[in-house]
C-alpha cells in the first residue's frame, strides 16, 4: 500500500498524473509489442483505437458502479441491464421513420440523436427507481437479487416477439426480436461534428492522415477520434462524481454506507438519498450502453449477458471501491490487460506462427505433453482457447487481490466527503484570529 | 458569527430559530456558550415529551408495557431500572426506529406516534445509541459536518452545478466553523482528522454526543452515554450537560449508575419489566422501598 502510494504521491498532477501515467505505461506496452512484431502503421493505429474504447467505456462503468457500491454500499449487479435500456430506448427515439428507406424492418421516432440519448439515460434512470424503491426498504442484498433479475428480465423482453414490432404514436417501432436492432440513425461522429459545422474539416483532417495510411484512412481515424471522445466522456464522468462525492450530498451516502441507522437519526431521509444516487448511477450506466454501442450498426439482446456486470465488477475491485481515480485505472487496467490482452496476445501469435493447428479437445493438446515431453500442442490449444481462458485469468486475477490486497489499486484511500477541505490547520488560524480571550477560554 | 446566524434561518423551515425564546442569557456568558449559529432550543411547551400507554412486544417477551410519562422544559431526567427494563426499546420506540404495538409518543405537541426516525430528528428530538455508532470510515470532522440539519448541499443539483455549487462551498465553510465551535466545546478538536474509527471508547461518546448536538435539537434522549467513560471524562461530559441544560436544551438521559443520576438529574422515572413503577424527585426516589426492592430484585 506504502509503495504504490509513494510512487503516486511522486508523480506530479496528483490523481490526474497517475491516471496519464498508467494510461501511457498501457499503451506503451501495447505499442512495443506491435513495433517487435512488425505491425502495420495501420495495425498499430487500429489496436490503439480498440484499447482506447475499451478502456473508456470500462472506466465510465467503473465509476458509475463506483457511485452505487463505493460512495453509498449499494450492491447492483444488474449493469448490463441499465446499459441495454439505454441504448435500445435512444435506438427507438433516434432511428428514422419507417419507410424513410432502408433495410431496417422497423423503424424509430426519427428525432435527434442528443434527443435519443437523453432519453435512454432517462428510461434507465427511470428503471433504476422501479427497481430500487420496493428493494431499498428491505435489506441490502435483495437490491442485488433484483437488479440481476431485472437484468435477465430487460434482456428477454428485448428478445421477445411481442416487442419485435408495435405502434408508437403511429410509426412502426420495435426492439427487434432475436435477431437484432439496425441503428440506422446518422453515423454519429458524423452527427457530432456536423453539429459544431465541423464535418468538412473532419474530413480534411481524415483526408492528411493518407500520409501514413495510403489507403482509406478514414475507419481507423473514426475508431482514434471515437476514443478520444470517449475519454474525453470518462474525464466528465469523474468530474461530476468528485464533486457528487465531495459535497454534502455525498457526505450522506458515505453515512449511508457506514451505518443508514446513524444517517436517519440525524434528519437524514436516506431512502431519497440512495434513490437519487442510484438513479444517477443508472443513468450513467445507459450513457455508456448507448456509447458502447451506436457506432456498431446493430445491437443485440444477447449482447447483454451478465459477464459484461461481471466484468465492471472486477475492474472497480482492481482499482479500489470508494475512490474515483482507482475506478479509472480499474477500468483502464481492465481493459487493456484483462478484456483486451489475451486477445492481443493470441492475434499476436496467429501472426508469429501463422499455420499452426491447434489440437480440437484437451485430450490429443495433453497427449504429446505426456508421450514426448512436446508441449507445443497444449500450447496451442491454450492460445485457441483464449476466451474460456479470459475468464479463469479473470478469477486468478480476483482470488489473488482478495488475498493480498482486497481494497484494490487505490481503495481505502479515503476521499474527503466535503465541498472544502476538512484540515485541522483552519481551525488553529480561526482560534488565533479570534484574540487570545476566545481561544484560551474554551473548556478547562 | 451572525452570518452564521442568518444563513441558518434561511436554510432551516424548523421553528426552533423563530421562536427566539432564549434570547436573552445569549449574551450572559459567551465564554461557555455552544453557539450552533441558532437561537437556541425552541422552549415553547412546558413538557416537550409526552409518552402515553407505550407497549411494544417481541414475540413473546414485552419490552415496554403501557408505559407513560414525561419529561419537562429545560430539565435534564434520568430514565433508570435494571437491565433489560425497556429503556432503550423505549428509546427506539420514541424516536421511530421501532414502530409501538400501541400508544402515543407527543413531541412540542405533535403526536409524532410511528413517523420515521428522520422527520423525528428533524422536529429536533435526537437521540445517542448506547453502543457509539460512530461511522468509521469517516473523520471526526466528516461525522460532523454530517449532521447540520437542512445543508443546501444535500441537494444534488445543487452540489454538482456550476455557480450554484458556490453556495454549497460558502455554507460548507460556516458549517465547519460552528464544527469547530462544538469541537473545542468539547474539547476533541486535536483528534479533528482522525478516522472516528481510531477513536477510544470515551471520545466515540464525546463525538456521538457532539454530532447528535450539531443537528440543532430542542432536545436530546442518551443512551448510557457514559459508559465505558473513564471518571475524569465522565466529569467533563457531565459539565457539558449540564451547561447545555442551562441553556435550555431538555436531556432524557439513561443511565445505570444511581449515584450519578440522584447527583445530576432534577427528575427520574424508573422502569421496571416495561412499567413505570414510580417517578419523582431523586430524594424521592432513593426513599421508595419499590425502587430498591427492583434494584435488588434484579442485578444492582
Ligand atoms: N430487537 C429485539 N428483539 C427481541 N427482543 C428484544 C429486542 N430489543 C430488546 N429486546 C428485549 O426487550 C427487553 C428490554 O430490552 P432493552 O430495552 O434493551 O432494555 P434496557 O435498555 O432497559 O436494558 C429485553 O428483555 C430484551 O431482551
Ligand atoms: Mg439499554
Amino acid at each position: 500500500m506504502s509503495v504504490r502510494d509513494d510512487v503516486a504521491d511522486r508523480i506530479p498532477g496528483g490523481d490526474a498524473g497517475l491516471i496519464v501515467v498508467v494510461l501511457l505505461a498501457l499503451y506503451a506496452v501495447y505499442i512495443l509489442v506491435g513495433v517487435g512484431l512488425g505491425y502495420s502503421v495501420r495495425g498499430q493505429l487500429n489496436t490503439i483505437a480498440v484499447l482506447t474504447f475499451y478502456i473508456g467505456v470500462f472506466a465510465m462503468l467503473a465509476l458509475a458502479l463506483n457511485l452505487h457500491w463505493g460512495y453509498t454500499g449499494l450492491f447492483n449487479i444488474g449493469i448490463v441491464g441499465f446499459m441495454a435500456v439505454g441504448i435500445y430506448v435512444m435506438a427507438l427515439v433516434s432511428k428514422p421513420l419507417y419507410g424513410s428507406g432502408g433495410a431496417a424492418q422497423v423503424g424509430g421516432l426519427g428525432l435527434p440523436l442528443v434527443v435519443g440519448i437523453v432519453a435512454g439515460m432517462v428510461a434507465a434512470a427511470l428503471l433504476g427507481a422501479l427497481v430500487a424503491l420496493p428493494a431499498l426498504r428491505l435489506r441490502a442484498d435483495y437490491l442485488a437479487i433484483v437488479t440481476i433479475a431485472m437484468s435477465e428480465i430487460v434482456r428477454f423482453s428485448f428478445l421477445s416477439g411481442e416487442l419485435q414490432q408495435f405502434q408508437l404514436f403511429g410509426e412502426r417501432v420495435g426492439f427487434g426480436g432475436g435477431s437484432g436492432l439496425i441503428l440506422d440513425f446518422t453515423n454519429p461522429l458524423e452527427a457530432f461534428f456536423a453539429f459544431f459545422g465541423l464535418w468538412d474539416a473532419y474530413l480534411g483532417f481524415v483526408d492528411a492522415f493518407t500520409v501514413i495510411i495510403p489507403n482509406n484512412p478514414k475507419p481507423v481515424v473514426d475508431g482514434l477520434v471515437y476514443g478520444a471522445v470517449l475519454l474525453g466522456f470518462v474525464a466528465a464522468f469523474f468530474w461530476l462524481l468528485k464533486r457528487t462525492g465531495e459535497s454534502p450530498f455525498g457526505r450522506v451516502l458515505k453515512a449511508i454506507r457506514e451505518d443508514e441507522d446513524v444517517a436517519n437519526s440525524l434528519g437524514k431521509n436516506t431512502n431519497r438519498f440512495k434513490i437519487k444516487a442510484f438513479m444517477l448511477g443508472c443513468a450513467l450506466m445507459g450513457l455508456v450502453g448507448i456509447l458502447w454501442l451506436m457506432t456498431s450498426g446493430a445491437v443485440t439482446p444477447n449482447f447483454f449477458r451478465p459477464r459484461i456486470t461481471f466484468f465492471v465488477w472486477i475492474a472497480l475491485i482492481i482499482g479500489g471501491a470508494g475512490s474515483n481515480t482507482g475506478s479509472v485505472l480499474g477500468g483502464a487496467v481492465f481493459a487493456a490487460l484483462l478484456y483486451q490482452g489475451p486477445r492481443y496476445l493470441k492475434n499476436l501469435i496467429d501472426t508469429v506462427i501463422p499455420n499452426a493447428d491447434a489440437p480440437s479437445s484437451f485430450g490429443p493438446a495433453v497427449a504429446p505433453l505426456v508421450s514426448n515431453f512436446d508441449p507445443a500442442p497444449l500450447f496451442f490449444y491454450t492460445i485457441d482457447s483464449v476466451r474460456q481462458l479470459q475468464l479463469v485469468i479473470m478469477g486468478l486475477v480476483l482470488i489473488w487481490l482478495m488475498h493480498n490486497r482486497p481494497e484494490g489499486m487505490l481503495g481505502h484511500r479515503k476521499e474527503t466527503a466535503a465541498g472544502i477541505p476538512l484540515t485541522a490547520s483552519r481551525a488553529r488560524g480561526t482560534a488565533s484570529t479570534d484574540g487570545g480571550d476566545a481561544g484560551g477560554e474554551v473548556d478547562e | 458569527m451572525s452570518d452564521t446566524d442568518a444563513t441558518n434561518a434561511e436554510a432551516e423551515s424548523e421553528p426552533s430559530g423563530a421562536a427566539g425564546g432564549t434570547g436573552a442569557p445569549t449574551t450572559e456568558e459567551p465564554s461557555t456558550r455552544l453557539d450552533l449559529g441558532s437561537g437556541g432550543p425552541d422552549v415553547s411547551e412546558q413538557y416537550p415529551l409526552q409518552v402515553d400507554g407505550l407497549r411494544k412486544t417481541f414475540g413473546g417477551i414485552t419490552a415496554v408495557d403501557d408505559a407513560s410519562f414525561q419529561v419537562e422544559r429545560g430539565t435534564l431526567t434520568g430514565l433508570i431500572g435494571p437491565n433489560g427494563a425497556g429503556k432503550s426499546t423505549t428509546f427506539n420506540l420514541i424516536t421511530g426506529m421501532l414502530t409501538p404495538d400501541a400508544g402515543t409518543v407527543t413531541f412540542d405537541g405533535e403526536d409524532i406516534t410511528g413517523q420515521r426516525p428522520h422527520a423525528i430528528a428533524n422536529k429536533g428530538l435526537v437521540r445517542t445509541f448506547q453502543i457509539a455508532r460512530e461511522l468509521r470510515d469517516m473523520t471526526v470532522l466528516e461525522n460532523l459536518m454530517l449532521a447540520p440539519k437542512a445543508q443546501r448541499g444535500e441537494a444534488l443539483w445543487r452540489s454538482v452545478t456550476p455557480g450554484f455549487r458556490d453556495d454549497v462551498v460558502e455554507q460548507e465553510e460556516e458549517l465547519l466553523e460552528r464544527v469547530w465551535n462544538v469541537l473545542e466545546f468539547f474539547d476533541i478538536d486535536h483528534i479533528a482528522e482522525e478516522y472516528a474509527g481510531n477513536l477510544s471508547g470515551g471520545q466515540r461518546k464525546l463525538l456521538e454526543m457532539a454530532r447528535a448536538l450539531l443537528t440543532d435539537p430542542d432536545m436530546l434522549l442518551l443512551d448510557e452515554p457514559f459508559a465505558g467513560v473513564n471518571p475524569s471524562l465522565e466529569k467533563r461530559l457531565l459539565e457539558h450537560v449540564h451547561e447545555l441544560r442551562e441553556q435550555g436544551y431538555t436531556f432524557l438521559l439513561v443511565e445505570h449508575d444511581m449515584d450519578l443520576i440522584m447527583e445530576n438529574c432534577e427528575r427520574v422515572i424508573v422502569l421496571h419489566q416495561g412499567q413505570v413503577l414510580t417517578e419523582g424527585s431523586p430524594a424521592e426516589i432513593q426513599a421508595n422501598e419499590e425502587v430498591i426492592e427492583a434494584y435488588l430484585g434484579g442485578n444492582v
